[in-house]
């Protein structure tokens, strides 16, 4: 398989990025360091190169009806330039992804996927379409996406704008607009991210996206923004206490199990809410309860589980697994989730975690490990 | 384009070795600027134990970063003198100075080394 460049490829090599495969996509890691990048975020400002994430567009008189059938949130809801984040389950519950879903006019609805899982989205949805008057359209390799993540960030995305600034001043978490960037530079721009900070994402033409980054960097540079990698988007994500796909979230676990159930819209007597894909399944674990259960985990050691560590009992059988774990930078301490038995998933209670050989202890803590003072 | 100091030699594993690699000798080991970057901000180092024997090839410690987990392997044969207890409180002299602050241990050399590399053998490694 080829491995595909973002449009701001040539940028990340001359700021001397360390690039990786991430899913088919060669991706910058770091710039700087993680925890300088990862610490820029969370007291100034931080600027991602997103454009791996897949972008689809939905549109058509039966847009919101056909994605109220085909995703776990009821989509109809959604106001106009307002954000939803939604799942696409398989009908046994399980989750094919998690999305983000802007409205940008009443038939027109903007999502953003997983880079691996993109694909498989695009012929989902198409394959569950019917006789719904919408239409699906892959917009991935004609957009890229930047994000400016921080505190700092609506001062810095507000300077770029030509036209829009008193918009982005204005915007609501999870609400976008459309805005005209200087140099008359379109974009649609959502205050919306995956750090736990207070933040934009600026979704532009692929040609036009070593503009927008050259922008970014001149506002927010005098003010400290640096460009920040995946390494430290990982650290801000789990912090946040945000799952990820392939690791949190995956077919064979339900939202339920995520801690996620109130993605899940049922309806109720007074607003009912037809069938959607996956629905009957979702009914009768909401019903039944779960089994395992996604917990957040903290060290007071110096060594973190990672990815697919074995959660131990007191006699050291397994019990549960690690999804994602990493030092926080914030805390100073190893976090992790993990899945674990429901009878285990009261915070305060003390799990073993086989680190490479060793067993550490960590305890079980609601999520999320880091919130940002509003 | 890459520190590779000329006076040191290398392990295949990305270790350098500073000191007369002969039997009863003293060496310094550290992990190469080019390991260090790699790993991105290291944040806990795990050194073998004083009194450790540690064996050419083999894991004798971890190194952990925000990113990942990186086992440490020995470049060299015999048994640990010293391990840098400034790595404790301050992990990041790897990173920073990954030939100088960030040593890691020091092993008394209990047959000579086989393997390793010369800078331009070690350099040729990672180009």
């Amino acid at each position: 398989m080829t491995t595909l460049r973002s449009p701001l490829h040539d940028e990340h090599v001359a700021l001397d990025a360390t690039l990786v495969d991430f899913a088919g996509w060669q991706m910058p890691v770091r710039y700087s360091g993680d925890i300088a990048e990862h610490q820029a975020v969370r007291t100034g400002a931080g600027l991602f190169d997103l454009s791996h994430m897949g972008e689809l567009s939905v549109r058509g008189a039966g847009a919101a009806d056909f994605l109220d059938f085909a995703l776990a949130g009821r989509v109809s809801a959604v106001k106009l330039w307002g954000a939803k984040y939604t799942m696409l389950c398989n009908e046994a519950g399980g989750v094919i992804d998690d999305l983000v879903i802007y409205r940008r006019d009443w038939d027109h609805f903007f999502i953003v996927a997983n880079a691996s899982n993109k694909d498989r989205v695009v012929t989902e949805l198409r394959d569950r379409i019917g006789a719904y008057e919408a239409t699906v359209e892959d917009v991935s390799a004609e957009i890229a996406l930047i994000a400016v993540q921080g505190p700092l960030s609506a001062q810095i995305t507000g300077a770029m704008c030509e036209l829009g600034e008193d918009d982005i001043a204005a915007m609501k978490y999870y609400s976008g607009a459309n805005v005209l960037l200087e140099g008359g530079i379109h974009a649609f721009v959502a205050r919306t991210g995956y750090t736990g900070e207070d933040g934009f994402e600026l979704f532009v033409g692929a040609d036009e996206a070593r503009e927008v980054w050259q922008l970014a960097l001149k506002y927010g540079t005098p003010l400290g923004m640096i460009p920040a990698g995946l390494s430290s988007r990982d650290s801000l994500r789990l912090e946040a206490g945000m799952p990820l796909y392939g690791q949190e979230l995956d077919e064979s676990t339900t939202p339920f199990e995520a801690g996620l159930g109130r993605i899940i819209a049922f309806g109720t007597e007074a607003n009912p809410r037809g069938d959607f894909m996956g629905r009957e399944a979702l009914a009768k674990v909401k019903e039944s309860g779960v089994a395992k259960q996604l917990v957040g985990l903290v060290g007071e050691g110096r060594r973190s589980a990672r990815t697919g560590y074995a959660v131990t009992d007191e006699a050291g059988n397994q019990v549960g697994v690690v999804t994602s774990g990493v030092p926080s930078p914030t805390l100073g301490q190893p976090i992790a989730m993990a899945y674990v038995p429901v009878s285990m998933a009261e915070p305060g209670t003390v799990v073993g975690i086989d680190v490479r050989g060793r067993r550490e202890e960590m305890t079980v803590t609601a999520l999320p490990f880091y919130k940002r003072e509003k | 384009m890459a520190n590779i100091p000329a006076e040191l030699k290398y392990s295949a594993e990305h270790e350098w070795v500073d000191g007369d690699p002969a039997v009863g000798a003293v060496v310094t080991v550290g992990i190469t600027a080019h390991a260090a970057d790699a790993l991105g901000d290291i944040v806990y180092a795990e050194p073998p134990a004083v009194g450790d024997t540690v064996t050419a090839g083999e894991v004798c410690g971890e190194l952990e970063s925000t990113k990942a987990v990186s086992e440490l392997y020995s470049p060299v044969t015999g048994k640990v003198t010293e391990t840098n207890e400034a790595l404790e409180a301050a992990p990041e002299s790897i990173n920073t100075d990954a030939y100088g602050a960030g040593w890691i241990f020091k092993v008394e050399l209990t047959a000579a080394p086989q393997d390793l590399l010369t800078p331009e053998a070690y350099s040729a490694l990672t180009a």
